[in-house]
């Protein structure tokens, strides 16, 4: 069997007297979309943290793509393939659409000691960019500035940012938080789409995207990842739906 | 650049017709006073253009960024007072020890952010003073005499007025352009990029520090030059160049100038030191009624000049970020 | 050696007026999130108040209670004209505007005193020297300062750690909305800290007057030393700034009585007397630049912020 793309052996990170993960150890598959689901607080941000290298772990490794990744810095981590979006928005406010996403694509075009040429007119980063906001549905809001962007077009941009960046894996942190039913609807159809080409752990509080989605599912409580399997399983699963499911009245919409 | 007519372009260009145009003025009228004051405008004018590339542009607030006008003039002073009078000498020697400061200082202090970094730049430049200070071969606290400007064979003359004038003028356009240049390139994106975000620059990929450093050394060598310019102009150095009002009088101009635009801190040199020779005209207190005015520019006029013009011409909805950039704009 | 004790008291002394400086201004980051540039200015408001009150009353102790009462006024005063209107803006904002502030206060003090500065002396009483030891005699005012700032360490302590006044800075230092949302009055919070920071200044400014000159611009030179303390101790901690300011002023006290000599052994004579001073001077940068190499947040980095 082929090596997992991302593995985490025993993962753990303790701020003070809280443990934000316990243990953790999990595998994803190259071409799997493995959803992550669990109550507020049960530490899937600062997983994504410690993936993404923002946050240092207590103990454990994280291996990607073959290589130990565990003490790398964050940009690295971007350059070998790991592309993350996050929970809380996080663009560049003064810039268009366009110009957040060419510099995506400017981050993984070799180095920027370029000094003279202007960037706005090189097409090197310009159409990489279009075809990234074309491929998430912003194609015609290129030029407006973030700040005059929905929060619906936020989170679509911040899929376009991680994409241009061309990665093998993607981090998404609740990429739906605060869509719309048809805005998560849109979300689901091009995550589907993007399935087909890249490996994706996804956290979501949307039930229904998830099951839909997902190839396997793990629930993290307290920290702890106490079940892993596949979607049918997990909705089984008794312990899963005391500790989570069960109090998952209707699914959050925005 | 947007060659659009507005009041903004309009008041850039009749300033820039005015600079080219004094030094005729001067030489007609014999009234040398206004060359003076402005060919001080203009050295300072470039040296709050180096500290905009940092400030505006990579939102790193150096408080420090006098100690290279002085490090640049002391360079100019001690070469000069050892007998190197040789400009094709003096001039790299002065860039390059900027740039070796600039690269040791960003070194330590860009491990810093935020009001960290505004204060060890301001902790630096005081070292750098009392370095000068304690410089007794060369004047120490009362500073060095220089008995020669410096030299550039027969077809440069510095030490003519209106030659001189032109030369800093000039120099002043080409970094001007040269900034322009810089921000608008890709390493330009990534220091914008840096000051707008710099959790997702290095999210996406990009090693910031490199560049941030990068940019500081550029800004430090300017300002550097600027300091040579200085020296020249007042045949004289001290470390009052480096004392940290100086560096606070230089935020001031970007600030008051506009940040982040290319011809703001040229504005806001102009709007300062005519604003002081004005005022010390009318009171020998003058800066009783600066410091308030600064205040309410912080408050009122954020953006400055170039943002009251550029919102009478372009009323818009604008970020609501404070310190918002101008991109690719004029 | 004795020598050396005398300088290390002097040191302390030193280190205890930074610590008036840093707590002040650490306290107004910490819970404001202002930067202030201008206490340096309160400092010498501080000192040029104590030099005319006890010239006025004739009473050196009457005359620094009401400069200090007046520096408090005065710092409430900025704090409700200028002050407020700062927060939560950026940081360069709080630099650009507390720089204007510098200068006004410069030459609003110039206009109502003069340029020439002023001089305060002590009274008879406090101008004695005590035996601490057999063959030391050391002056008793300095000895009064220690324990002055001593005191207002502890009391400082203890207003932080043990009081409702105190519990509530620390809320605010580490959630400001919530305290607002307590129906605590934030605005009124926020004027009586900074009234605190500026009484701090003024303290240290009048204690400071009998022995320094009173002068225009005696806030600056000390406020820097004062930031390379709270870099030193770490942004918004008080007892980051209590060991700081010990470490700087005995640093700076202890590094101009010796290393002149430590660089006469290096240096040849002339070269020595010349550079000594400033390299002395260069110290507690150096300091603070190697303290940034090993730990960029400071010693005790506050970490809720």
């Amino acid at each position: 069997m082929a090596e997992p793309l991302l593995q985490i052996e025993g993962l753990t990170k303790r701020f003070g007297g809280v443990v934000a993960s316990d243990q953790i150890s999990l595998a994803v598959s190259d071409g799997e979309l493995h959803a992550i689901i669990g109550p507020n607080g049960a530490g899937k941000t600062t997983l994504i943290a410690q993936l993404s290298g923002e946050i240092a772990s207590n103990s454990g490794t994280i291996r990607f793509a073959g290589a130990d990744i565990t003490v790398l810095p964050t940009w690295r981590r971007s350059r070998l393939g790991l592309a993350r979006s996050f929970q809380i928005t996080s663009l560049f406010p003064d810039f268009t659409a366009l110009d957040n996403v060419a510099l995506a694509v400017q981050a993984h075009a070799g180095h920027s000691f370029r000094f003279w040429g202007d960037a706005r007119r090189d097409a090197r980063l310009r159409q990489p960019a279009m075809a990234a906001l074309d491929r998430v549905g912003l194609g015609e809001r290129a030029d407006v500035f973030v700040s005059n962007l929905s929060h619906g077009e936020h989170r679509q941009l911040e899929i376009a940012m991680a994409l241009a960046t061309r990665p093998r894996m993607l981090l998404l942190d609740e990429p739906m938080a605060g869509m719309s039913p048809e805005q998560s609807a849109g979300m689901v159809r091009m995550l589907r789409e993007l399935k087909q080409e890249l490996t994706i752990l996804l956290i979501e509080h949307d039930m229904e995207a998830v099951f839909a989605l997902a190839d396997r599912i793990t629930v993290l409580v307290y920290g702890r990842a106490i079940a892993v399997g596949s979607p049918d399983a997990i909705r089984a699963n008794p312990e899963v739906r005391d500790a989570y499911l069960g109090e998952q009245q209707v699914v959050a919409h925005g | 650049m947007i060659a659009a007519l507005n009041a903004r372009n309009l008041l850039i260009s009749a300033l820039l017709t005015f600079l080219v145009l004094l030094p005729v003025y001067a030489n007609l009228s014999g009234n040398y006073f206004l060359l003076t004051l402005f060919t001080r405008i203009l050295i300072l004018a470039l040296a709050a253009t180096s500290l905009n590339l940092i400030l505006g542009y990579g939102g790193m607030v150096s408080f420090g960024h006098a100690a290279y006008l002085g490090i640049g003039g002391y360079a100019i002073g001690i070469l000069a007072s050892e007998g190197v009078t040789s400009g094709f000498v003096q001039w790299p020697v002065a860039l390059a020890v900027s740039a070796l400061a600039a690269l040791v200082i960003g070194l330590l202090c860009l491990r810093t952010r935020g009001v960290y970094f505004i204060m060890i730049t301001l902790a630096f430049a005081q070292m750098i003073y009392y370095l000068g200070a304690g410089l007794a071969r060369y004047g120490g606290d009362d500073g060095l005499t220089i008995q020669r400007r410096s030299q550039f064979g027969s077809w440069l003359n510095l030490s003519n007025k209106t030659v001189f004038y032109y030369v800093c003028l000039a120099l002043l356009l080409a970094t001007i352009y040269f900034v322009w240049r810089l921000v608008n390139s890709r390493f330009g994106m990534v220091i914008q990029g840096a000051r707008s975000n710099e959790r997702r620059m290095r999210s996406i990929g990009f090693p910031t520090v490199r560049y941030r450093l990068t940019c500081f050394v550029i800004a430090g060598t300017l300002c550097g030059l600027s300091g040579a310019l200085l020296a020249n102009h007042t045949d004289f150095v001290s470390p009052a160049m480096m004392y940290w009002t100086r560096s606070g009088d230089l935020i001031v101009m970007v600030v008051l100038g506009g940040m982040a635009s290319s011809f703001g801190p040229l504005i806001g040199a102009v709007a300062l030191l005519v604003l002081e020779e004005a005022l010390s005209g009318i009171t020998e207190y003058w800066q009783i009624i600066l410091g308030p005015l600064l205040l309410l520019v912080v408050l009122f006029a954020r953006r400055g000049i170039d943002g009251l013009l550029d919102a009478a011409a372009f009323p818009r909805v604008s970020p609501t970020k404070p310190l918002e950039a101008k991109v690719g704009r004029g | 050696m004795i020598y050396f004790i005398e300088q290390c008291l002097n040191g302390l002394q030193l280190g205890m007026m930074l610590f008036l400086l840093a707590a002040g201004l650490t306290l107004i980051f910490g819970i404001m999130d202002l930067v202030n540039l201008a206490h340096g200015s309160l400092y010498m408001v501080g000192a040029y108040f104590a030099a005319t009150f006890v010239a006025w009353t004739d009473n050196f102790l009457f005359g620094a209670a009401l400069a200090l009462a007046a520096t408090l006024l005065v710092g409430m005063a900025v704090e409700v004209v200028a002050m407020r209107r700062l927060y939560g803006r950026d940081h360069l904002d709080h630099v650009l505007g507390t720089f204007g502030l510098i200068l006004f206060f410069n030459e609003l003090v110039r206009l109502l005193w003069g340029p020439a500065g002023m001089t305060l002396s002590l009274p008879a009483w406090l101008n004695v020297a005590v035996p601490l030891l057999p063959d030391l005699y050391y002056p008793l005012y300095r000895i009064v300062i220690i324990a002055a700032t001593v005191m207002v360490a502890l009391f400082l302590y203890g207003l932080v750690m043990r009081t409702r006044l105190g519990m509530l800075i620390r809320a605010g230092a580490s959630n400001r909305e919530m305290v607002g949302a307590l129906g605590i009055n934030i605005t009124l919070l926020y004027t009586l800290v900074f009234g605190l920071g500026a009484a701090l200044a003024g303290l240290a400014g009048l204690m400071q007057a009998p022995i320094l000159t009173v002068q225009i611009g005696m806030g600056e030179n000390i406020l820097i030393v004062a930031f390379v303390v709270i870099v030193i101790g770490g942004i918004g901690s008080i007892r980051g700034a209590f060991v700081a300011s010990l470490f700087v002023g005995m640093v700076d006290t202890i590094g101009r009585a010796f290393f002149p000599d430590l660089l006469r052994l290096v240096l040849a004579r002339d070269a020595a007397a010349t550079a000594a001073p400033a390299m002395s001077s260069m110290l507690i940068y150096v300091l603070m630049a190697a303290v940034l190499v090993l730990r960029p947040e400071g010693l005790f980095p506050v970490s809720n912020r």
